[in-house]
């Protein structure tokens, strides 16, 4: 006896299952590129370079909230020389004026929540 | 030395995919041979399972372990000894899902210094069971990078596996479960005398392979992050075939996506093949009818065939003349 049938169904459906980013990328709408951000209010440039913010911007206010809410050290000597106030909504938030059209948009793409908000005012947005 | 083979080259290819996307070749490592792997690994698996499909099951060949269903007075045991077809759908099942089969099994040990028996052992069934669904888990979770919109049961998988937020980004249970149990498969495999003689580069290269990919994803989710949204740039551009490749991605996640088109092009090669193999295992999948319906051969060569009952006739006269009893007079 064999059970061609049911073994060429049950391969089917598992590459089917397999390929469910494939077929939701040809009936979804959205785009797929990295969304467009709010720019800067001022384009002088972030607290570190651009680069590394995008990748580790989480270290960055991980590290500050460490550094003020328990050492209550509350100036941060950036790489450039310059020295920056480590507040989440003063500092970030003074430049990125609106979190539903920075953070937010581009958390949205990578699926990432943030709880952040339920304390912190967000200036804009939210 | 075996072990050393495979720790060498999950190393080379690592590197071999981190150098290749530093020297600029990001096009091959991000866009070329994930396509070639992912190729190979449907065709290979497909043709695989075919050929299995092609195989002909004439007879009843599961291994039971229990009483067979008989009469009513006496009561089966219908997971060890199916009696039909959703009797085997439960043993399967459990065996997919639950890895039953592991927990039979055992390891040797002496009492007294004297006497030797047999204990069961659970813990190659537990780290086997924390690696695949630590890994299933895993997998399901980095369909946010390769779906958007991203479908709710990802994020709440995602919320699930994060439940304790530790750690900034939160540290996923399934992560450092996954590791974890890797890591002792890998010791067991090395601790265990008789298993540690059994054990050839196929089996050390996967584990370590799994391990590499495993630890550098960890790597990048934890200590050299790397910029996920163009990484997802590049992966949706990937399945919506309009390969785009952003710059700003580290070389560590083309070492990281190199290792992973590696594990896809080699599993049809390989002992992973166990995955579609469960289900095609005759052993397992087959209701113990043997005894309850005939199974006729289908391919039995056609034996010409000399009866009793034939030589009787043949020969009755002769058998009655010599006083030879006969079946029919
Ligand atoms: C002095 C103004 C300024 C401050 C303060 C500032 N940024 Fe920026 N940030 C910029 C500029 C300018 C860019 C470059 C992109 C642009 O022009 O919008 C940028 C880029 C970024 C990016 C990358 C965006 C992209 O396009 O990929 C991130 C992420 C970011 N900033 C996060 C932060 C966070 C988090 C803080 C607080 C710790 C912060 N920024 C504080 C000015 C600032
Ligand atoms: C439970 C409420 C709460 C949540 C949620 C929260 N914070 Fe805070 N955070 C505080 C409080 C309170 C302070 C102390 C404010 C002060 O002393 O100026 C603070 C201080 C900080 C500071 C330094 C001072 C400042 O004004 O920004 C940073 C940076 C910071 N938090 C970042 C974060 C980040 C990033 C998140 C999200 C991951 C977050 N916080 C979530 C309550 C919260
Ligand atoms: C260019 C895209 C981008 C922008 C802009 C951006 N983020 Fe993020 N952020 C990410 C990604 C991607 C992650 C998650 C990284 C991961 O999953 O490993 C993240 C993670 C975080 C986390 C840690 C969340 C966690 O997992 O616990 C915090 C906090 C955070 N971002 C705050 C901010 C704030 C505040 C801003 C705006 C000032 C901002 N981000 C802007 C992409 C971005």
């Amino acid at each position: 006896m064999r059970d061609r049938t049911g073994i060429i169904l049950g391969l089917g459906a598992f590459l089917l299952i397999l390929a469910y980013p494939v077929w939701q990328a040809l009936g979804s709408t959205a785009d797929p590129a990295r969304p467009a951000l709010q720019r800067s209010v001022d384009p002088s440039g972030c607290v570190e370079d651009t680069t590394y913010m995008v990748a580790r911007h989480q270290d960055l206010l991980n590290t500050w909230r460490t550094d003020v809410v328990r050492d209550g050290r509350r100036f941060y000597p950036a790489t450039s020389g310059k020295e920056y106030e480590m507040s989440l909504t003063g500092t970030c938030m003074g430049c990125h004026t609106d979190s539903q059209a920075f953070c937010e948009r581009c958390h949205a793409y990578a699926d990432v929540t943030i709880t952040c908000w339920s304390c912190h005012v967000a200036p804009e947005g939210l | 030395m075996t072990m050393l083979i495979a720790v060498g080259l999950v190393t080379a290819l690592f590197l071999v995919g981190m150098l290749g996307a530093a020297a600029g070749l990001q096009w091959v490592f991000g866009v070329a041979l994930p396509y070639l792997a992912v190729g190979m690994f449907v065709i290979g698996l497909a043709a695989r399972v075919l050929r299995w499909a092609n195989v002909p099951v004439p007879f009843r060949i599961p291994t039971t372990c229990g009483q067979q269903r008989s009469l009513a007075w006496i009561r089966p045991q219908r997971l060890e000894n199916p009696p039909d077809t959703p009797s085997v759908i439960g043993r399967m099942a459990l065996e997919i899902l639950g890895f039953r089969s592991l927990l039979r099994n055992t390891k040797t040990v002496m009492i007294d210094g004297r006497r030797l028996t047999y204990a069961t052992d659970l813990a190659l069934w537990a780290g086997a069971i924390v690696m695949h669904w630590a890994m299933l888990i895993a997998l399901i979770r980095h369909l946010r990078l390769m779906t958007n919109p991203v479908p709710g049961f990802v994020t709440l998988v995602e919320r699930f596996d994060g439940f304790f937020e530790v750690g900034m980004p939160v540290i996923y249970l399934t992560s450092v479960a996954f590791l974890g149990a890797l890591a002792y498969l890998l010791y067991r495999r090395l601790a265990i005398p008789e298993v540690r003689y059994i054990s050839l580069v196929g089996d050390y290269f996967p584990l370590f392979l799994l391990l590499a990919i495993g630890g550098s994803g960890f790597w990048l989710r934890h200590v050299t992050t790397t910029d996920i949204a163009s990484v997802k740039a590049l992966v949706l551009g990937l399945t919506h075939f309009a390969p785009t490749v952003p710059a700003s991605i580290s070389p560590l996640f083309f070492g990281h996506l190199f290792l992973v088109s590696v594990l896809l092009a080699y599993f049809p090669f390989s002992k992973l093949l166990h995955m579609p193999g469960v289900f095609l295992s005759p052993t397992r999948n087959l209701a113990n009818t043997t005894r309850i319906s005939r199974h006729v051969n289908p391919w039995d060569y056609p034996v010409k065939v000399h009866t009793y009952a034939e030589y009787e006739d043949e020969l009755r006269d002769k058998m009655i003349g010599a006083g030879l009893p006969v079946e029919k007079d």
